[in-house]
C-alpha cells in the first residue's frame, strides 16, 4: 500500500468514517471475546515459544547422538530438511487428522522445522570445540558425562545459541500461518484484513509479530552474553 | 637459569608419593596392523624427568597416553610403583597424573584460576580450598595473580602454557606427562618455559615423562633420553650425556645432528680449568707489557674489556662464564667472543677470577676426550 494511504489511515479524524488504527486498536484490544488482540497475542506467543524449546529439547539428543555416531547426522539432517521443505498446508491436512483444528497442528511442524535448524547448530557446535581442549579433559580425568556437560556443552553454547535466534524469529513469524487452520495467532489478524477489506488489523498484526520477534531475539542475545562473558573476552583481544 | 649437570640436582628427596613408570613389554598395535609401538621396555625412574624423543611416527606420544589410558596397550604391562594402569578406572587414574598438552588446552569457558583448580574440583575439593590452591600454583608458575579472573583467550601462548603445567601439578600428582608442551611457542618462550621447568622439578622432584621431537630439547631437559625410531622401537635409553657420546648406532648419530661434538661441550665442567690471573690490569693501565692482550677491570674486579699492546685506547669486546657453573660450551663461546681468544672466568657474583686462554681450553677438551 502506499505511504500516502498509511498515513490517511492513521490519521484520519474520528468521524462517521472507518475507524483510525488506534481507535480499532482500543476497541478490539481486550474484548473478552477468543479473538481479541490480547488473546491472539498470547496464543500466538504459546505457538511460537512451544516449538522453539520444543525443538531444542528434541534436537539436543539427536545432534548429541549424530555427533556420537557420525553415520547418524546425514539420515537425520535428511529426513528434517525433507519435513522442511513441505509446504506447510498439507502438513496441516495431514495433522488435522490426529490433532483436528488445534494449537498442537500448528506447534508439532513448527518444533519440526526448528529441529532442522537446531540439530545442525548443536553438531556444529560439538564441533566448535578444538580438539586439544577435548584431548585435554579426557586428560584430566573428566567422566565422559561430565566432560559433556561441564566443558563440550558450555563451548557449545554459542553456536547453538545463533541457531536458537534464527529458530526463534522464523518460529514467530511462521505461526501466522496457522491462520489456515483457524490456529494463527496474530495471523489472525490478517485473514479478517483480507475478509473484509480493512487496512488497521493487518497492521496491528505485523507490528506484534515484528515485536514480538526483536524481543525474543534480544532475550537470546542478552542470555548468550550472560551464559558466555568469554566470547566477548575472546573479542576483546 | 641454569642447572648444573654436573652436580645434578643433589640427592632425590624421599617423597612418599613419588612413583615409577615402567614399560614391560608394552606394543600397541592397531586393528588396520599397523604397529605404534613395538615391544618397549622401560623404567621411567622417581624422581626424575624421562624424555622420549624421535621423529614423528616412532610412537612416543602413543606411549606417553598409554601411561594414563588415553590409549590401551595391545600387549605388555605399563605399571605405576607395580600396579598395573590397565587395571584402574581410567578417570581415577588421571586425576592422579598431572597432564600437559601441546597448546595447553585449557577450557576457553572458564577463567584461569578454575581451569587450574580443575583436577580438585573433579576431586571433590572444597571450592574455596581448589581456587585458594590454583591462586599458589598461578604464582609458582611465574603468573600474575591477576590472571586468575581472566579468560585463557586474554593470554598469551607462553603464558597458557604456564597456567597448562599449573592445572597440571594443581593437585600435586606424583606424575607429570608432558607432550610437546613447548613446541607451539616462539624459541625465546620456549627457553624461558624450559627454565621454568627444570626450576619447578627441582622443587618438587615429580616422576616426569615429557615427549618432544625437538632433540636439543630432550638433551637439555632429560636426566634420562629415550630415542625411540619409526614403527615404535626403542633405540637407545641413556643419559644425554652418554648419548652424545657413545649413541648406539646410525639412526640415533643421525637424530643428534652433525653438531653433537659441539653439544657435547655442555655436559663438561668448567671446573679445575687453569687459569691465568696475571693479564688483568686496572682501568687507566698504560705500563709496558710483553703480553699481546690485558683484561682491564674495575676496582671492584668487574671485567671492562680487552687492551692490545699494539693499541691500549681501544677496548675490545670480551665474553664470560662463571667457573664452575658453565659447561666448555659456554666458555669456548666466550673464548670465541673475544678478539684476545681468552675467556674471561668469572664467579657467580660477576668477579673477575682469571682468563682461561686458548692452550687451557684445549687441555680441558683433551682431558675430557680421554676421560
Amino acid at each position: 500500500m502506499a505511504s500516502g494511504a498509511l498515513v490517511a489511515t492513521l490519521l484520519s479524524p474520528v468521524s462517521d468514517g472507518p475507524p483510525t488504527l488506534w481507535e480499532w486498536l482500543g476497541r478490539n484490544w481486550d474484548t473478552g471475546r477468543v479473538d481479541s488482540i490480547k488473546n491472539l497475542l498470547v496464543d500466538h506467543l504459546i505457538m511460537s515459544l512451544v516449538p522453539i524449546f520444543a525443538a531444542l529439547v528434541v534436537a539436543l539428543p539427536l545432534g548429541l547422538a549424530s555427533v556420537r555416531w557420525r553415520w547418524l547426522y546425514q539420515p537425520t539432517a535428511g529426513v528434517f530438511n525433507v519435513i522442511y521443505a513441505l509446504p506447510s498446508l498439507p502438513v496441516f491436512m495431514l495433522l488435522i487428522q490426529f490433532s483436528g483444528l488445534s494449537k498442537t497442528t500448528v506447534i508439532v511442524p513448527l518444533t519440526f522445522y526448528g529441529c532442522a535448524v537446531l540439530i545442525p547448530s548443536v553438531v556444529d557446535g560439538l564441533g566448535s570445540v578444538p580438539d586439544h581442549v577435548r584431548q585435554s579433559a579426557v586428560a584430566m580425568g573428566f567422566t565422559p558425562l561430565r566432560r559433556l556437560l561441564q566443558v563440550e556443552l558450555p563451548i557449545a553454547v554459542p553456536v547453538v545459541l545463533a541457531g536458537m535466534r534464527v529458530v526463534a524469529v522464523s518460529s514467530i513469524s511462521l505461526v501466522s500461518v496457522g491462520a489456515l487452520i483457524g490456529q494463527g495467532g496474530l495471523g489472525m489478524l490478517f485473514t479478517r484484513a483480507y475478509q473484509n477489506p480493512f487496512v488497521p488489523p493487518a497492521l496491528v498484526g505485523i507490528v506484534l509479530i515484528v515485536l514480538l520477534a526483536l524481543v525474543a531475539d534480544g532475550l537470546l542475545v542478552l542470555a548468550q552474553r550472560l551464559l558466555t562473558p568469554w566470547v566477548r573476552a575472546r573479542r576483546a583481544t | 637459569m641454569r642447572r648444573s649437570w654436573q652436580g645434578g640436582r643433589g640427592p632425590c628427596r624421599e617423597r612418599k608419593r613419588s612413583r615409577v613408570i615402567t614399560f614391560d613389554d608394552v606394543t600397541k598395535r592397531y586393528p588396520d596392523g599397523t604397529v605404534a609401538v613395538d615391544h618397549l621396555s622401560l623404567e621411567a625412574p622417581t624422581g626424575e624427568i624421562t624424555v622420549f624423543v624421535g621423529p614423528s611416527g616412532c610412537g612416543k606420544t602413543t606411549s606417553l597416553r598409554m601411561i594414563n589410558r588415553m590409549i590401551d596397550a595391545s600387549e605388555g604391562k605399563i605399571l605405576l610403583d607395580g600396579e598395573p594402569v590397565q587395571g584402574i578406572d581410567p578417570p581415577t587414574l588421571r586425576r592422579g597424573i598431572g597432564y600437559v598438552i601441546q597448546q595447553a588446552g585449557l577450557f576457553p569457558h572458564r577463567k584461569i584460576v578454575d581451569n587450574i583448580a580443575t583436577v580438585p574440583y573433579l576431586l571433590g575439593w572444597d571450592k574455596k580450598k581448589a581456587r585458594t590452591r590454583a591462586m599458589e600454583l598461578l604464582e609458582r608458575v611465574g603468573l600474575d595473580p591477576v590472571m586468575g579472573e581472566r579468560y585463557p583467550f586474554q593470554l598469551s601462548g607462553g603464558q597458557q602454557q604456564r597456567v597448562g603445567v599449573a592445572r597440571a601439578l594443581a593437585a600435586d600428582p606424583p606424575v607429570l606427562l608432558m607432550d610437546e608442551p613447548f613446541s607451539a611457542v616462539d624459541p625465546i618462550v620456549r627457553t624461558s618455559l624450559q627454565d621454568e621447568l627444570l626450576r619447578l622439578q627441582s622443587e618438587l622432584n615429580k616422576t616426569i615423562v615429557f615427549v618432544t621431537h625437538d632433540i636439543d630439547e630432550a638433551i637439555k631437559l632429560g636426566d634420562r633420553v629415550a630415542v625411540l625410531r619409526v614403527g615404535g622401537k626403542l633405540a637407545q635409553l641413556a643419559a644425554p650425556k652418554t648419548l652424545l657420546s657413545e649413541p648406539a648406532d646410525d639412526f640415533v648419530r643421525e637424530f643428534l645432528g652433525h653438531d653433537r661434538g659441539i653439544r657435547r661441550l655442555q655436559f663438561i665442567s668448567t671446573e679445575g680449568l687453569r687459569l691465568r690471573t696475571d693479564l688483568t690490569v686496572p682501568e687507566g693501565f698504560s705500563g709496558p707489557t710483553d703480553e699481546p692482550w690485558l683484561l682491564v677491570v674495575t676496582p671492584d674486579d668487574r671485567p671492562v674489556g680487552w687492551i692490545s699492546r699494539e693499541r691500549p685506547d681501544e677496548v675490545e669486546q670480551y665474553g664470560t662464564f662463571v667457573l664452575g657453573r658453565d659447561s666448555m660450551r659456554s666458555a669456548l663461546d666466550a673464548a670465541l667472543l673475544s678478539p684476545s681468544g681468552c675467556a674471561v672466568a668469572v664467579d657467580e657474583a660477576g668477579k673477575v677470577v682469571g682468563a682461561a686462554t686458548r692452550e687451557a681450553l684445549d687441555e680441558a677438551l683433551a682431558e675430557a676426550a680421554d676421560g
